[in-house]
C-alpha cells in the first residue's frame, strides 16, 4: 500500500516551496521544487526527492555492472552495459595470465566489471581489477528495471542478505539491472521468482516480510515434491 | 474545402447540439491505458472518440546513425504515422507531406519540455501510430505520447496536453469529429504545457481556415478548459498502472 508520505508524483508536480530541500529527481524553477520524473515522493524535513519507478541506467564511477562483450578491438573490448552509453574495457584493466587477450574474454562473453569513470564524450570506462569482477562462465543472469535495483539490495543489503542466507546461493547485483545468480538450480529458480516479485512491487511497503514468507513457502513446496 | 459545400447543405449544428449530440464544449469519450507494449520503455494506448492511437517511447538510447548525435543534448525524434487502414479510403503507407509536418510540429512541442541536457549523445524516440482516424489525430497522438514519455521515466518539466477547437456553422466547438473538420470553417489544434495542474505555456498552435481575433481568444479559453479535463485523465492513466500493481499480490 502507498502511504501518504510516499505518494506517486508525475513530472511537473509541486513538491516543496523551499528550493534548498531539492534532491534527486527534482528541479527548481522560480524558487519552487517540482518533480521531473515519474516516481515516489520521499519528503523529509531537510530534503525532498523522487524515487524513480522507471528509467534507464546512467553509469556512475564505482558501480558494479554486468555487461556483454560486443566487440573485440586491438586495445580492449567494447561492452554493452544495458545503458544509453556503451562501455570500454581496456586491455590494461584486465589481468591476463600469460594468455592471448581473446582467450580470456571473447565476443558474447558476460562479465562483471566496475565503472571507473565517464569521459565528456560519454564513453564509459570499465575495470576488471577488483575482487568482485570476473568473467561469467556459469549461473544465470536475471534482468530487471535498473531503477528497482536499490530495492533488490535492500536497506544496507538486507534484502540481498535475506536471499543469500535463506537459499545459500551466490548473487551479484549489477547496478545496471542485471543480476547474476549461481548455485543449486531449484534454489536459483526461487531466487529468480523472488527478484521478479521485488521488481514488480518495488514501490510498495513491507516487501522484505512478504519475500521472507514467499521463500519459506516455496522452499517447503520444493521439498514436498 | 468549405467553398464547395455550403453549410446549408450539411447542417452541423441542430437545435444547439452538434452532429453527434455533444454540447459545444463537450469532449469526446477518452480512454487511456499506460504501459501496453512490453518491449518499449514507455507506451500508451489512447481512444478519443473514434480515434485510436498507440504511442511508444524508447530511450534514452544510443543514436544511430552516429552523426546525428548531439554532444550536449539528447536527440528527440518523433514519428507520426497513419496506418493504411486508419481512414475510409486506403492511405498509401509511409510518410507523406502531412505526416512529416505533424511529426515536426509535435517534436517541437516536446523539445523544450523534455530535459534533454541530462542525456548528452543519446536519443529519445517517440513513435505514434494512428490505427483509426476521426479528426484531431495529432492532438490524440500528443496526449498519448505524453503518457508514454512519463511511463518511460523520461525527465520532463511538465506534461503536454492537446485538444483541437473548430469553427462550424459560425460557432466554436471543442474536439471536432470528421464531419465538423471537413465541412467546418476552421480547425485549430492547441497543445499546452501543464505543470502542477496549471497551464504554463502554449506548446503548439496551428490553424487551418479563418477566424477573427476575438474568436481565436475565445478558442484559446475553450481549449484551456478542455485540456485540464484531459490532463486529469492522463494522470489517472499513469496512476492506475501502479495502483493495479499493488493489488496483484
Amino acid at each position: 500500500m502507498i502511504s501518504n508520505s510516499r505518494r506517486i508524483v508525475l513530472p511537473g508536480d509541486l513538491l516543496s516551496t523551499n528550493p534548498r530541500t531539492a534532491g534527486y529527481g527534482t528541479f527548481v524553477e522560480n524558487g519552487k521544487v517540482y518533480a521531473k520524473i515519474l516516481g515516489l515522493m520521499d519528503k523529509s524535513e531537510t530534503m525532498v526527492k523522487v524515487i524513480p519507478l522507471k528509467g534507464r541506467y546512467i553509469p556512475s564511477p564505482g558501480d558494479v555492472v554486468i555487461g556483454v562483450i560486443r566487440e573485440v578491438v586491438s586495445n580492449g573490448w567494447n561492452v554493452d552495459i544495458n545503458s544509453p552509453y556503451s562501455a570500454f574495457l581496456s586491455l590494461t584493466e584486465v589481468e591476463i595470465k600469460g594468455r592471448k587477450p581473446n582467450d580470456s574474454l571473447d565476443l558474447d562473453d558476460s562479465i562483471i566489471a566496475k565503472v571507473i569513470g565517464i569521459d565528456p564524450k560519454m564513453k564509459v570506462s570499465l575495470t576488471m581489477k577488483d575482487k568482485v569482477c570476473r568473467p561469467i562462465r556459469f549461473g544465470r543472469i536475471v534482468a530487471i528495471n535498473p531503477t528497482r535495483v536499490p530495492r533488490v539490495i535492500g536497506k544496507k543489503g538486507s534484502m540481498i542478505k535475506l536471499l543469500k542466507g535463506e537459499l545459500g546461493i551466490q548473487i551479484i547485483v549489477g547496478q545496471n539491472g542485471l543480476i547474476w545468480l549461481s548455485g543449486d538450480r531449484k534454489r536459483v529458480d526461487i531466487a529468480e521468482e523472488a527478484i521478479y516479485i521485488i521488481e514488480r512491487e518495488a514501490h510498495t511497503e513491507g516487501l522484505t516480510d512478504r519475500i521472507t514468507e514467499f521463500i519459506k513457502s516455496r522452499k517447503e513446496g520444493k521439498e514436498n515434491e | 474545402m468549405s467553398e464547395f459545400k455550403s453549410s446549408e447543405e450539411i447542417k452541423l449544428i441542430v437545435d444547439g447540439k452538434r452532429i453527434d449530440g455533444r454540447d459545444f464544449n463537450e469532449l469526446r469519450k477518452i480512454k487511456i491505458e499506460a504501459g501496453v507494449l512490453k518491449r518499449a520503455d514507455g507506451s500508451c494506448y489512447l481512444e478519443m472518440g473514434r480515434n485510436r492511437v498507440v504511442a511508444a517511447v524508447y530511450g534514452p538510447r544510443e543514436v544511430h546513425p552516429r552523426h546525428l548525435q548531439d554532444p550536449s543534448n539528447a536527440v528527440i525524434r518523433y514519428r507520426y504515422n497513419m496506418a493504411p487502414f486508419s481512414v475510409e479510403e486506403r492511405k498509401r503507407p509511409g510518410p507523406d507531406r502531412r505526416s512529416v509536418e505533424i511529426s515536426k510540429v509535435s517534436r517541437e512541442a516536446y523539445e523544450p519540455v523534455i530535459m534533454k541536457e541530462l542525456f548528452p549523445r543519446s536519443g529519445i524516440d517517440i513513435f505514434v501510430e494512428v490505427l483509426q482516424a476521426d479528426a484531431g489525430t495529432r492532438t490524440a497522438c500528443i496526449n498519448a505520447a505524453t503518457v508514454a514519455l512519463v511511463d518511460a521515466g523520461i525527465p520532463m518539466k511538465g506534461l503536454i496536453t492537446s485538444v483541437a477547437i473548430a469553427k462550424v456553422d459560425g460557432v466554436l466547438v471543442v474536439d471536432p469529429v470528421k464531419e465538423e473538420d471537413n465541412y467546418g470553417e476552421a480547425d485549430i489544434p492547441f497543445a499546452f504545457l501543464i505543470r502542477n495542474g496549471r497551464i504554463e505555456s502554449i506548446a503548439l498552435l496551428q490553424m487551418d481556415g479563418r477566424v477573427t481575433v476575438e474568436e481565436l481568444k475565445k478558442a484559446t479559453k475553450m481549449a484551456k478548459e478542455a485540456v485540464l479535463k484531459i490532463y486529469e485523465l492522463q494522470r489517472e492513466a499513469i496512476m492506475k498502472k501502479y495502483r493495479t500493481e499493488d493489488i496483484e499480490e
